[in-house]
């Protein structure tokens, strides 16, 4: 265990906190998780609404949905990289990252409103609602605990690639591990993997309070028991370990 | 695309050292996965425990978990053993949750019926719960399968040779064709096991084969 | 609100024909049940009249006005709609449950709270539950909400699809006897689709038996229906057929007793039936 400790040391040594330390290093590897998981909802949420609630393109959404699970992130990183140009890695990057979070967030959205029981969404629309009605006062409430899933899926996705961004030289926490990769120092290395690590279980808490949430009342099962265990490990959960 | 052609060799060599670094972790997971997963399923105060400890080692990002592996199992970082046990990590964390759901999907009726007809708990399990729970442990199976594929590629970051080597070999000689068929033939082959594991499970579960998928919207 | 059905059709995209060509006029405040065996496109005719259904060929008519030139919402918020399981929002609670079109239809919170509190006791739900969700009801009483939902836009129409199939025997009786004085009090044109005979029987005015395709094998009063079967179809459906409903009588130790064909008791004979033997003949089994 004394890498480990040698890994804590390297943490918490003083010049952790100055240019290129530790808080700016988080800062950029959260800066750049918001905005592409920004990026990626309004794209993917309005997508996914309309197609769980019209029930039209659902195989291509499946389908990309599975592509995506196929692509690998780092190669896709590097490629938008040499595509754009040196110059605009940042945008590079983002782009990669929005790639990668958009089939988590689709198939959270339409799987949300699609595991919703068919006769209640019948039931709302022959009592009068019109298709407006339906979606936002149905379809989207009954499904937010699904649609967090995939937002989950989706964050922890980003959070895990932006780390191999610092292999094209764009900083976060990635930077730090392999800077120590190659220079041979282990505890930095190992320092920077257990801050990303922790930034993913920050995360992944938020997220899991949020779905514990999100699930409407008179949905939740007695003891607390949230609907995600059965219906969420159907929705694609697109990698989350890229 | 000449890059291709002259090193036909090289991608053919990458891509069968990445399909077996690959079908390691996907087999020991799925090995693994099978008693947890049967635990999670019948001991309903494991499960949570179980699967939440699961879910947050599916959390960890890849490169973070090559890295600090090590650290608990002594393997060197460099190694390809210390690449395999993180995918097999991840392969548990994904399968187990997918064969405890298999096994809950299992209609209760068909399992006291087995039970009724005679069946001892662990004839039944291999004769009635396990081929029942198959297709949705298959589904899991793919996502692991693919997943796994696709995860291998980051290996090269602490020297594990796979096609991820196309990724970094060809970004540092700004060699665009390098990288692109890298992508291209990871997911080739993450589609090729995933048709191959598709057919097995047709050919292993023909009763699948029969049933019609229910429509979305039932006409009355 | 009179409801006519003039020569509809009705074919879904994958060629199931659902409906072949149907013809029939509903009394206005009256029950008529729509009965028939799953398939027979009995649901597919109940829900052309709130258009969630629209008809291939032929035309729908509420009070001589063509319903496919309304507002398929406008026209739904005015027609109360009960299904099978109850299809409340389980988001919502019983009260919010039941004001759920007057507050579609801009009624004020209050106000449509306490229209929901009058209609829970209408349907006989305890104002106690107002609060509770749908997931901490009871079967029956999940549907007593979704009849009070229905009623709740003071609808002159009540379609009511199967609404009591999902609940336990001795709860769909209740069900039933509770619909027959709500009827009476409310004085709505109610049409109502089970595969039951007994059920509809004993609930309506006029009964349209449909066979496959939405077929007419016979329409009229359940007495008429009982006493001329139109066809084997009929009579085998209905069990006049095979003597199911043919009762006769017996003296038992004294007492007049009512068995059917295979000679079990289906009850004894009331004082007032000893006077006019002919008026057991219509042969509603003992409840």
């Amino acid at each position: 265990m004394s890498v480990f400790l040698e890994a804590l040391a390297w943490l918490f040594s003083p010049e952790r906190l100055g240019a290129g330390g530790i808080p700016q290093r988080i800062g950029e590897h959260l800066w750049f998780t918001l905005i592409a998981f920004a990026l990626a909802s309004a794209i993917a949420v309005p997508l996914g609404y309309l197609v769980g609630h019209t029930g039209r393109g659902r195989e291509v959404a499946v389908a990309v949905a599975g592509a995506a699970r196929a692509l690998p992130s780092f190669g896709l990183i590097l490629l938008l990289v040499m595509l754009v140009g040196v110059l605009q890695i940042g945008a590079a990057v983002t782009a990669a990252l929005v790639i990668l979070a958009i089939p988590s967030i689709l198939a959270g959205a339409y799987a949300g409103i699609e595991a919703i029981d068919r006769r209640t969404i019948d039931a709302a629309r022959a009592v009068g609602m019109t298709e407006w009605q339906v979606l936002t006062r149905v379809e989207i409430p009954l499904g937010l605990p699904l649609l967090l899933s995939g937002m989950r899926n989706g964050v922890l996705q980003i959070v895990a690639t932006a780390t191999l961004a610092g292999y094209v030289g764009l900083g976060g926490l990635g930077d730090d591990i392999l800077q120590g990769i190659a220079l041979r120092n282990y505890p930095q290395t190992l320092g920077g993997a257990l801050l990303v690590v922790a930034l993913a279980l920050v995360l992944d808490g938020v997220f899991a309070v949020l779905e514990r949430v999100a699930v409407p009342h008179g949905v939740r099962k007695r003891g607390g028991a949230l609907p995600r265990s059965s219906s969420a490990s159907r929705t694609p959960a697109a990698s989350a370990a890229n | 695309m000449n890059w291709v052609a002259e090193n036909a060799g090289l991608i053919l060599a990458l891509a069968v050292q990445h399909l077996r670094l690959s079908l390691l972790p996907i087999v020991l997971g799925f090995a693994i996965a099978l008693p947890l997963g049967y635990l999670a399923h019948r001991y309903r105060p494991t499960r949570g425990v179980l699967l939440t400890a699961l879910g947050l080692l599916y959390t960890i990002p890849s490169l973070a978990l090559f890295v600090a592996l090590p650290v608990v199992t002594g393997i060197s970082v460099l190694s390809e053993a210390n690449v395999v046990t993180a995918l097999t990590i991840y392969a548990v964390a994904i399968q187990a949750r997918s064969v405890a759901d298999a096994l809950d999907s299992v209609d209760p009726d068909v399992r006291q019926a087995a039970t009724a007809l005679g069946y001892s708990g662990w004839r039944r399990f291999w004769a009635v719960e396990f081929p029942l729970a198959g297709p949705v442990m298959l589904a899991g199976l793919r996502v692991v399968a693919v997943s796994t594929i696709a995860l291998v590629t980051v290996g090269i970051l602490v020297g594990v040779k796979s096609l991820g080597y196309l990724f970094t070999n060809g970004f540092q000689r700004r060699i665009l064709e390098e990288v692109l068929s890298g992508v291209v033939m990871t997911m080739l082959l993450a589609l090729l096991v995933d048709l191959v594991l598709a057919l097995l499970g047709r050919a292993v579960m023909p009763w699948t084969r029969i049933g019609t998928p229910a429509p979305r919207r039932a006409a009355p | 609100m009179s409801i006519e059905f003039r020569g509809v059709r009705k074919a879904f995209p994958d060629g199931t024909v659902a409906v072949e060509d149907f013809s029939l006029v509903i009394p206005s405040r009256t029950t008529t049940v729509l009965l028939g065996s799953s398939g027979c496109g009995k649901t597919t005719l109940l829900r052309m009249v709130n258009r969630m259904v629209d008809p291939s060929a032929g035309t729908v008519l509420i009070d001589d006005e063509d319903v496919a030139a309304v507002d398929p919402v406008a026209l739904r918020r005015r027609i109360g709609y009960v299904m099978q399981n109850s299809g409340l929002l389980p988001h919502r609670r019983v009260a919010d449950n039941i004001a759920t079109v007057p507050r579609l239809n801009g009624v004020a919170k209050d106000a449509a709270r306490e229209r929901a509190l009058q209609l829970m006791d209408t349907v006989g739900l305890d104002r106690s539950l107002a609060d509770r969700y749908p997931a901490q009801l009871s079967g029956g009483q999940q549907q007593r909400v979704g009849v009070a939902r229905a009623l709740a836009a003071e609808p002159n129409i009540l379609l009511m699809d199967e609404p009591f199939g999902a609940v336990d025997p001795i709860v769909r009786a209740e069900l039933q006897q509770e619909l027959i004085r709500l009827r009476r009090e409310l004085e709505k044109t109610v049409v109502f689709v089970t595969h039951d005979v007994d059920e509809a029987f004993l609930l309506g005015d006029q009964v349209v038996l449909l066979q496959r395709g939405g077929r007419i094998a016979q329409a009229g009063t359940p007495a008429e229906i009982l006493a001329n079967p139109a066809s084997d179809f009929v009579a085998d459906f209905v069990g006049a057929g095979r003597g199911r409903r043919s009762l006769r009588v017996e003296e038992i130790d004294g007492v007049l007793v009512v068995v059917d064909a295979d000679g079990r008791p289906a009850g004894v004979l009331a004082d007032e039936a000893r006077t006019a033997p002919g008026s057991a003949t219509r042969g509603n089994r003992a409840q």
